[in-house]
């Protein structure tokens, strides 16, 4: 039997990343190995999020990481990619967390917001000591947000807002939601973005249950009844729809880092299943179906690193086209969630235990597929892309 | 406090059964191996750093740690790697592992701490590759210090002193050593309450193990000073005293076998084994 290359050494990622990148990575992976792994299908099971680490993600930098001055870490986009991908080597929720607070709260604020709000709300999200979400998904609008209903009406100097919102990550342990609503009757272009502060009455984050998904990280809805927003809480520098899709569109790159690190942790995990699990005689590793959906899995996995590096040092240069971000996230996550399923179906009986990762991944990713633009469209807006036309 | 750290490379411990022996038995063949640190300097690393700070939540520094490594220009990894971890300033003695031994080792360090002039030299208890378990020793002996090896706690006094904690048989003896003096440590070290500047409060406790670089400090660790020095400045004979003879693999090890029951263990136990 001849010696077996592990796939970062077939791959030989490291070739691409500067010293400083294996460090960030190196680092991370420590965090998730001693601080998250042991705890991660506990977490799950209970429906826990594990809020007594936010100080530690913070002092790690990894809150609002991509980020610069205002307490931020300010990492180059294949850094914090990188970052990503460990968090979720742990656990989608983990990664949902930083995502959500780093570039759906935090971004829209650093981006569209005023000096004032900067100060105000930045270091103390960066520190983990405000914790913010991102309210636009809503019961009826989801993959078209431009049909919203929440309405913000002018009111002296307030704004007052109605609505729901809904599938809200880090709503119900949030500080601060950053709401979109629309100020007109109805046209999208009258969207504005709201820092809606936890205390402001009529503002509430109930949590939703019984999901079978991202079970670590705690969704919830936003309903808003007549709550009375200042003025100086109103983003300035944002109008439309751009606002909302341009945080998206930075998330939505983190994930594309991100949905590798899941779908490695089933890799490992199936690889050391399939050199220990012996059947008719021999471990099922030396099967030649079984090393086929090896191959398939360690293929994707290569492919999709490079192409989320590929990207990622375009970042570096200029910003990203949306639709080349959803290139990335569409594949990335489309394959993440194939490996899952194929290593689970490898583990038989034993996948769908939570004593192997591979389940809660499968699981976690089905949502991962879903947010940030379901699969289709992504699919919708590279069509469009390619052919000029609109499909959706 | 100023502390000089001592941190070595070592192949990736966890991958010890991929260290192979070429069948001219004179050398361990590393091609293919990854580096890691040595983990008791890492441990080392964390003690130092935790005796140059408040260790409060934010913490802050008090004191300055200098790290040193003997290698090769790659090994500035490890060294930029404890800088981001926290160290102030590295200085690389540029070698290779088969141009030394602990001895020379040794002595070089006492060149570079009577450059340096740290109150405390802390240093892993041996490296893992060759596990020799010398150098501090050595060390020690040769400025004429005194040392406390296989270290378990370190509280710094306000005396000018530190009170280490050895785990010995049957409990932990104590022993004060004054400053300057040269500490190993071993894997207890970096257990919650186990290392306390006199800045940091008695009720503090860390969290277990190695800390973590912030990502913002990787960044930073570039700008952070890193030197070179050459070995023949160092030590004036770089004459090796340990010479080896030859390197050969333990025996494979057979797979062990499982049994039915109890009765079937103890029937093994007195008949194949005969140990009952
Ligand atoms: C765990 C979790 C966390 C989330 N966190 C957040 C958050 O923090 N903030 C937030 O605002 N939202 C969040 N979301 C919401 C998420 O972004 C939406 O679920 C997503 O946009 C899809 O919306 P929907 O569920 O309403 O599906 P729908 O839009 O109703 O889509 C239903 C199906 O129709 C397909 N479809 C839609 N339009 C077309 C079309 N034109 N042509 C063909 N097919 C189409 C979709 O792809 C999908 O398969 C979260 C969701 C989940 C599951």
């Amino acid at each position: 039997m001849a010696d077996p290359v592990s796939l970062d050494a077939l791959i030989s990622i490291d070739h691409l990343l500067s010293e400083e990148e294996k460090l960030v990575q190196a680092t991370v992976r420590r965090f998730v190995k001693e601080r998250y792994l042991p705890r991660a299908a506990e977490l799950f099971a209970k429906e826990q999020f594990a809020s007594d680490l936010i100080p530690e993600l913070a002092e790690l930098g990894l809150l609002g990481a991509s980020l610069t001055g205002y307490g931020c870490a300010g990492m180059s986009p294949v850094s914090y990619g990188l970052a990503l991908e460990e968090l979720e080597y742990g656990d989608s929720g983990l990664r949902s967390f930083a995502s959500v607070q780093g570039s759906l709260a935090m971004y829209p604020i650093w981006k569209y917001g005023s000096e004032a709000q900067k100060q105000r709300f930045l270091p103390g999200m960066a520190k983990g000591e405000l914790i913010g979400c991102f309210g636009l998904t809503e019961p009826d609008a989801g993959s078209d947000p431009g049909a919203m209903k929440t309405r913000a009406k002018k009111d002296g100097k307030d704004w007052v807002l109605n609505g729901a919102k809904m599938w809200i990550t880090s709503s119900p342990v949030s500080h601060l939601a950053v709401v979109w609503a629309k100020t007109g009757d109805g046209d999208a272009r009258s969207i504005r973005g709201f820092i809606v502060e936890r205390g402001m009455k009529g503002f509430e984050t109930p949590t939703m249950h019984g999901k079978m998904s991202l079970r670590a990280s705690p969704t919830g809805e936003i309903v808003l009844s007549d709550v009375r927003v200042p003025e100086q809480n109103m983003l300035p520098e944002i109008e439309g729809l751009r606002g909302p899709l341009s945080c998206l569109t930075q998330a939505r790159f983190g994930i594309s880092f991100g949905a590798l690190g899941a779908a490695r942790a089933c890799f490992d995990s199936v690889l050391a299943y399939a050199k220990d699990r012996v059947i008719f005689g021999k471990p099922i590793a030396a099967k030649q179906l079984v090393q086929q959906k090896l191959v398939m899995m360690a293929m994707e996995l290569a492919k999709g690193k490079i192409m989320a590096l590929h990207f990622g040092r375009l970042k570096e240069q200029r910003d990203l086209l949306p639709a080349q971000v959803s290139l990335c996230k569409k594949n990335n996550v489309g394959v993440a969630l194939e490996i899952a399923r194929t290593a689970r179906s490898l583990l038989a009986g034993n996948g769908i235990l939570l004593e192997y990762p591979v389940i809660r991944h499968m699981l976690n990713l089905e949502s991962v597929f879903t947010y940030e633009g379901t699969d289709e469209v992504h699919t919708l807006i590279l069509g469009q892309t390619l052919t000029g036309e609109s499909a959706f | 406090m100023k502390i000089l750290v001592a941190l070595k490379r070592v192949a990736d411990p966890d991958n010890a059964n991929k260290v192979k022996i070429p069948g001219s038995g004179d050398r361990v063949d590393t091609t293919g191996l990854e580096w890691k640190p040595n983990p008791f300097d890492e441990y080392a690393l964390e003690a130092a750093l935790r005796l140059t700070e408040n260790g409060q939540q934010p913490k802050t520094r008090a004191g300055e740690v200098v790290v040193v490594t003997f290698g090769p220009k790659e090994t500035e990894t490890t060294l930029r790697a404890a800088l981001a971890t926290g160290a102030d300033k590295a200085i690389r003695v540029d070698a290779t592992d088969d141009q030394l031994d602990g001895d020379l080792v040794a002595r070089a360090l006492k060149t570079l701490v009577e450059r340096e002039k740290p109150d405390l030299v802390v240093m892993g208890k041996q490296a893992v590759d060759g596990d020799s378990n010398q150098v501090g020793q050595i060390l020690a002996e040769l400025l004429d210090w005194p040392q406390a090896t296989f270290a378990a706690t370190i509280e710094e006094e306000a005396a000018g002193s530190v009170l280490v904690g050895r785990e010995v048989d049957g409990g932990v003896a104590k022993l004060r050593v004054k400053l300057p003096a040269v500490v190993t440590v071993d894997l207890r070290i970096v257990a919650g309450a186990s290392v306390y500047s006199t800045k940091t409060a008695r009720t503090f406790k860390y969290n277990e193990g190695v800390r973590f670089a912030a990502l913002p400090a990787i960044m930073a660790a570039k700008k952070k000073p890193l030197t070179e020095v050459k070995l023949a400045e160092l030590a004036a004979d770089t004459k090796l005293k340990v010479t080896y003879a030859k390197f050969q693999a333990p025996p494979a090890r057979k797979a062990g076998i499982k049994v039915k029951d109890v009765a079937e263990l103890v029937d093994k136990l007195q008949k194949e084994a005969k140990v009952l």
